[in-house]
């Protein structure tokens, strides 16, 4: 034994003479993990709220959280000697004044985007592979909340340095509080300390920016990990992966030193970003006062669908015994966003309750074998797109040279047609991609050789595919749609017809498939 | 299933393939050499980073392509930095790919669902525990503490009561009144009708007491564009008509949808635009919404001269400025 490995030795006698711990570390730093591409897009998310931290923390050492009114005297001449809130005073000081403030500043803003980008990316992983399905519904819920405080807290967070543009950003959350009915005018006067702007909002959002909302991360991020950590990762289909197994590699040492590394290289390349991508210029800006506003005004990318829906609204407002609903900010503000976060978290029940399916779930989809899922996964993200595009109108009219009235009415054409027609086409593309498929499998892979044949024809040769690969494509369960009976046994109409009627229909919707091959129709073509 | 008794057969976990580094020694000391030289790069970016701290001032900008003005103090603080983290990773993964073993492991799942007498146990845990503390006979201690829990969950509310004040008529009333004079925004210079040309836009804000702080809140309801056209052009009835002076019509500059500055004034069309969510306004129609998501006209402030022809008021705003709020009654 070398001096090394008693000292090893000894550490881990210490230790696990206090806590037992020897048992469950090695149980789980054999822990295994499948390896995909797309698992990392979770990490990104992860490391991005590290990176988010560690940034963020260095940013609160030097900014100063208050509207108090001070005259500008730094290093950035253009605005000497104007008034500005310290809030903003402070982040022109460490813009140029604090060594690496911008590159921190930066590093800061970078890594949101990207945190907000990875979760997005994230989600569309997990929803388009089935991978919420039982049982990760928890942790699917807990998702969603994570991309809802996400938003939040990043607009929080853009909203501190109290700029023109971001002044602008409060001015319209103020405008959202303010059109809720009944207590809107209340809950703003309490949000913002009295009118807006008023004097105490920086800090208000500065103690829920830096404590309150990363300390809800936290919380919900350590529950998300552990239940992926306890449920062990779902894995892509494969030869050998079953719905009882896992294939992949070792905690330790593989995965430590994969996840670690790829840690650093999201810091890197954040910090490269950070370096050389200016990002939220705030000096350009000037500070924020009500009475001003730059032409393009455009929240981070994460708020512009929010933006984009807020545009396109028609003009609806009602007055009625002296009161006022503001249609214009409810639906596109705060109605429409509710039902869509409502109806993602609870995506996992609805689909399992149309599809009768309460099994346990490791192995993951390909997106093209549950076309319906498939097709309204797109169908939303066209929405979200047709709404983002919409949220940079201003900016898309500049630069193509169209009217902010061409792309407005596009949009709102746009938002109602083409999220269905999206549904359509990409529910056609997965049964054609079955069906593509299904051929591959009887008929094998075509190699581009043509041969003549003594009558004179010519053919292509086709080349059987691997067992691997004929497995992966007809491994999918192929479940019949949901039988609904309309009335029991004795033909007396069973309770909630219409409920079941709705079921069964969305069931068969669901259904729909083009037969994979089996082995069956792959000896039939040997005979011919 | 009836399909899944033909289906066609996994054929099981494919055999290893072994990497170069695994059977030839050399691979794997160039391997070796390949990672200590990432982990090398990575010191060297650190280097960077401290040099860069302490050798560059924070005012030298040269000109760098695609990048265009760049402070290179930043810049090399920040490619430093990249590069100590980037490299660092880039070693341990190629450490990991290159050295590592590379063998598929294979592990077994288990059921999360407990076995049956567990959770048979638990549920009489439960039961057992309840009829313990008898929450099901005392009814009365039930009740009583269903009324202070939910009590309890007040206090919090009551407490938070000085977040604000309540917004009274804070809502609907300005800053203006009648013989107000309008002044510039900035300078808080009163302004005279020959000040404008036609077709020019001023900012203008109500004249404050020499000295006296004029608070965000205030310039965030107070705001009101001029704007001069020539009189011909007005399309409005006779009060609106009434409300201007040569000419000149004053309009809130907070959006009537969710508050912004409406600043974009098209001189041809004589059309108001909100940068924020491009609702348009008519300026020869009082501010008619021909375009986006505003429901409301922006409110149209009477003005008029005073004894020295400097401009004011008529009277306060007759309506509420802003976007629109609960209590508003039109």
């Amino acid at each position: 034994m070398t001096a090394r490995e008693k000292i090893a030795g000894s550490v881990a006698n210490y230790v696990d003479e206090r806590t037992g711990a020897a048992k469950w570390m090695k149980k789980n730093l054999t822990k295994v993990f499948p390896d995909h591409w797309s698992f990392l897009l979770g990490e990104i998310a992860l490391y991005s709220f590290v990176i988010l931290l560690l940034s963020g923390t260095f940013l609160t050492f030097w900014f100063d959280p208050s509207q108090r009114e001070v005259i500008y005297e730094g290093a950035y001449a253009p605005l000497e000697g104007l008034k500005m809130s310290a809030a903003y005073a402070s982040t022109l000081h460490i813009s140029f004044e604090v060594r690496g403030g911008l590159l921190m500043r930066q590093i800061h803003h970078w890594a949101a985007l990207i945190f907000m980008a990875a979760i997005v990316v994230h989600l569309m992983r997990v929803y388009f592979t089935g991978a919420f399905r039982k049982p990760r519904e928890f942790n699917w819920i807990i998702g969603v909340g994570l991309l809802t405080l996400g938003i939040v807290e990043g607009f929080l967070g853009y909203s501190l340095p109290d700029d023109l543009l971001s002044g602008t950003g409060i001015r319209i959350a103020e405008a959202i509080i303010q059109a809720l009915p009944l207590v809107g005018s209340y809950l703003a006067f309490f949000a913002f300390g009295g009118a807006f702007p008023g004097e105490a909002f920086i800090p208000r959002i500065y103690t829920v920016h830096v404590l309150l909302l990363p300390g809800a991360f936290l919380a919900l991020i350590t529950v998300h990990l552990m239940l992926v950590w306890y449920q062990k990762h779902t894995q892509y289909p494969g030869p050998g992966r079953t719905e009882k197994n896992v294939v992949g590699y070792p905690l330790m040492p593989v995965y430590m030193a994969k996840a670690g590394g790829f840690f650093f290289i999201v810091f890197g390349v954040t910090a490269f970003l950070g370096a050389v991508a200016s990002i939220n210029p705030i000096w350009l800006y000037g500070p924020y006062t009500p009475g001003q506003i730059s032409a393009g005004s455009q929240p981070d990318w994460y708020m512009g669908w929010l933006d984009g829906l807020v545009r396109m609204s028609p003009p609806l407002e009602s007055h009625f015994f002296g009161h006022t609903v503001s249609w214009n900010i409810l639906i596109p503000g705060l109605i429409v966003p509710g039902i869509l976060f409502t109806g993602m978290a609870l995506y996992p029940f609805i689909e399992s309750w149309i599809t009768g399916d309460k099994r346990e779930h490791h192995l993951l989809d390909r997106p093209r074998n549950v076309p319906n899922r498939t097709a309204l996964g797109v169908m939303s993200l066209t929405f979200m797109l047709v709404a983002l595009i919409n949220g940079g109108n201003d900016i898309i009219a500049t630069t193509f040279d169209l009217t902010i009235n061409q792309i407005m009415w596009f949009s709102r054409i746009g938002i109602l047609i083409l999220p269905p027609l999206a549904f359509v086409i990409t529910k056609r593309l997965c049964l054609s991609l079955q069906r593509a498929d299904r051929d591959l499998v009887l008929h094998g892979r075509e190699t581009g050789r043509l041969v003549m044949m003594e009558h004179g024809e010519f053919v292509e040769v086709h080349e059987p595919i691997s067992a691997e690969k004929a497995w992966l494509l007809t491994q999918h369960e192929q479940n019949p749609a949901l039988a609904l009976e309309e009335s029991d046994l004795r033909g007396v109409r069973r309770p909630g017809v219409l409920k079941n009627k709705l079921r069964a229909r969305m069931s068969k919707a669901h259904a729909v498939a083009v037969p994979k091959a089996t082995a069956a129709d792959l000896k039939e073509i040997e005979h011919h | 299933m009836s399909n899944e008794i033909e289906a066609i057969k996994d054929p099981g976990l494919p055999a290893h393939v072994h990497r170069r580094a695994d059977t030839d020694p050399k691979a794997a000391k160039k391997a070796e050499r390949q990672v200590a030289i990432l982990f090398l790069l990575s010191a060297l970016g650190t280097v960077t980073l401290i040099g860069s701290y302490i050798f560059i001032p924070q005012d030298v900008f040269f000109y760098f392509p695609v990048l265009g003005n760049t402070n290179a103090h930043q810049l090399f603080l920040g490619l430093g930095m990249a590069a100590s983290l980037f490299f660092i990773g880039m070693g341990a993964i190629h450490w990991a790919k290159t050295l590592m073993p590379d063998e598929e492991v294979i592990i077994q799942r288990h059921e999360f669902r407990s076995p049956d007498e567990d959770r048979a146990e638990f549920i009489k845990t439960v039961k057992e525990g309840a009829a313990a503390a008898g929450l099901g006979r005392r009814s009365l201690i039930k009740r009583s503490l269903g009324l202070s829990l939910g009590l309890v969950g007040l206090s919090p509310l009551i407490l938070l009561g000085d977040l604000g004040p309540l917004p009274g008529d804070e809502l609907s009333k300005t800053s203006w009144k009648a013989g107000t004079r309008l002044v510039t925004d900035p300078g808080d210079r009163p302004i005279r009708a020959e000040d404008l040309e036609v077709g020019a836009v001023a900012q203008t804000l109500p004249e404050i007491e020499p000295g006296a702080h004029r608070a965000l809140s205030d310039i965030g309801k107070d705001a009101v564009l001029l704007i001069r056209l020539r009189p011909e052009e007005f399309n409005l009835d006779a009060e609106r008509l009434s409300w201007t002076y040569e000419g000149i019509i004053a309009f809130s500059k907070i959006c009537s949808h969710m508050g912004c500055a409406v600043a974009l004034y098209e001189q041809q069309t004589k059309h108001l635009l909100c940068p924020c969510h491009q609702s348009t306004f008519d300026v020869t129609r009082a501010a008619k919404v021909i375009f986006g998501p505003s429901a409301r006209p922006l409110p149209q402030l009477a003005i008029t001269v005073d004894s020295e022809g400097y401009l004011v008021a008529q009277s306060p705003f007759n309506e509420p400025v802003g976007p629109s709020f609960w209590e508003r009654s039109s």
